[in-house]
């Protein structure tokens, strides 16, 4: 892989950048590998990255049944944070907000972290009460939270309305937290995958497992049978299908989790601004467009579109907020598919299956792990043991009981 | 939008409705294993296609009922009180 750099930014410029190399391969799937990861998407793709630097793996393989990056990896809204009430959950988001920082050095693709605030807002007395609870937990978890008061909050967002219908009555913000482009995330990976020799397969859609003996031999995919050592899924929105395809069953919900964006407009919202009561998130893009969005269409679906009562819902919210922006056009609106477990902590680790791994159920927030899962999720597929990360992560937490309620603590409430 | 047919009220919009979950979901017997339990506590059928699934008409007449739907097009299929049986739909594709 030639590396970007300056330099090669100006020799290119002299051949009017025509000579720029393709970033990845596109290869027909060998007969075998080591590795087979399904879903190219940030989380395959980081897993195949880690694996390959770090552990070594030679022959790996990421399949998708689209292209690279067209799942929930296009279609979240781009936030980094690790604001976690759980020890396990801390631990594991802010190795991930770690990772983060140094993505655009390691892949050497800059993925224009800007780490420009999260805030979340309370609106009631209670409200502040929990809050100061939450940044509590999270000061204690060794992660950077700071109480703000609504003058504070007013100074940063000088647009908010905190006077709205349940007014504003302070809120917390991690200084770390911020938003990146979702797109180079996985680009990068990809394109750093390859070079380290991964097979990225698009358009091969696995159609079932190959299991001997409760233990996985192979894939069967649209481009035939696929041999591997090992194989892995991370493919949010579909991980029940996968699961059934290999005999197991798991405990999520899919659910349509709506996004939008308006018409570009220059900077004026400086940090990510959040509200569990009104129920909306929004930031704006170094595009200017205002991302935002917030419930989720509560109802098992795999549409990818999301409904108009929701939508209205999260508009209604964000004016609420942020009465200004009523001016501003709704440029596009989609949908992605958000796979729900009951204590809206992920799936990770190993699976009723030998050799077949699981890296599912991210929920409404998947985006933000997409490193930390990568980096973990290679350390359990090369040593066939949970990372200590996700040690309590697995499927046998809902066997045993040891659930991790993150539901009260998410940026937005579930 | 959904409109959902309330088997008491006819045809509403999809806003007067709560979700309830998968339907037909039995309960074990009280001296269950903990492989048992825990699949009928937390793990799902979660299908692409039909979805045989509970609505409570919350702002309306407040009854529950059951609703043959597709998760993909969320066409409805069937609307069968509690208790009923699944009714006899052809397989669908997945897509």
């Amino acid at each position: 892989m030639k590396g970007y750099s300056f330099l090669s930014l100006a020799r290119q410029a002299l051949g009017a950048h025509q000579g720029w190399p393709p970033a990845w391969r596109s290869p027909e799937p060998k007969k075998n590998y080591d590795v087979v990861i399904i879903g190219a998407g940030g989380h395959g793709l980081a897993t195949a990255w880690y694996l390959a630097k770090k552990h070594a793996v030679k022959n790996i393989a990421v399949l998708d049944k689209g292209w690279l990056g067209g799942g929930n990896s296009g279609r979240n809204t781009q936030i980094t944070r690790s604001n976690y009430f759980w020890p396990q959950s801390a631990a594991f988001f802010d190795h991930s907000l770690k990772l983060y920082e140094g993505l655009s050095q390691e892949l050497n693709f800059n993925v224009m972290l800007s780490q420009r605030g999260l805030l979340t807002l309370a609106h009631s007395q209670h409200e502040m009460e929990g809050i100061r609870r939450w940044a509590n937990a999270i000061q204690i978890n060794e992660v950077d939270a700071e109480v703000l008061a609504p003058a504070e909050i007013k100074k940063l967002v000088p647009m908010i309305d905190l006077d709205c219908r349940f007014p504003v009555y302070g809120g917390f913000i991690q200084r770390r937290g911020g938003i990146s482009r979702h797109d180079a995330v996985v680009w990068g990976f990809a394109r750093a995958a390859n070079a380290l020799g991964v097979d990225i397969i698009q358009q091969c859609e696995v159609t079932g497992f190959d299991i001997q003996s409760s233990r996985v031999k192979a894939v069967n995919t649209t481009h035939g049978r696929i041999g591997a050592d090992k194989v892995s899924f991370a493919v949010a929105g579909n991980t029940s299908q996968l699961a059934k395809m290999a005999g197991f069953r798991v405990p999520v919900t899919s659910m349509q989790l709506q996004a939008m964006v308006s018409e570009p407009v220059k900077p004026c919202l400086n940090t990510v601004l959040t509200s569990s009561v009104i129920h909306m998130y929004v930031s704006q893009s170094d595009r200017g467009e205002m991302v935002f969005g917030g419930g989720a269409d509560v109802y098992n679906s795999y549409a990818q579109r999301g409904g108009i009562p929701l939508l209205q819902e999260n508009v209604a919210a964000l004016l609420e907020l942020l009465p200004a922006f009523s001016r501003l056009r709704l440029m596009r609106q989609w949908a992605g598919i958000t796979d729900i477990t009951p204590d809206t902590t992920p799936l990770m680790g190993r699976t009723p299956v030998e050799n077949l791994y699981i890296s599912g159920g991210w929920g409404t927030g998947g985006y933000k792990a997409i490193p930390a899962g990568g980096d973990t999720m290679a350390y359990t597929i090369a040593n066939d043991q949970p990372h200590p990360l996700i040690e309590d992560f697995g499927l046998e937490r809902f066997r045993s009981g040891e659930l991790i309620d993150e539901g009260a603590a998410s940026g937005v409430a579930h | 939008m959904l409109r959902i047919s309330c088997p008491w009220c006819g045809t509403r919009d999809e806003v007067e409705f709560s979700f309830g979950g998968e339907s037909h979901i039995t309960r074990p017997t009280l001296d269950a294993d903990d492989d048992v339990w825990s699949d009928y506590l937390f793990n799902t059928e979660n299908p692409k296609g039909i979805h045989y699934e509970q609505w409570l008409h919350k702002y309306g007449c407040g009854r529950w009922f059951n609703v043959a739907r597709n998760t993909m097009t969320h066409e409805i299929y069937a609307v069968y009180e509690m208790g009923e049986p699944k009714p006899e739909l052809p397989e669908q594709e997945p897509g």
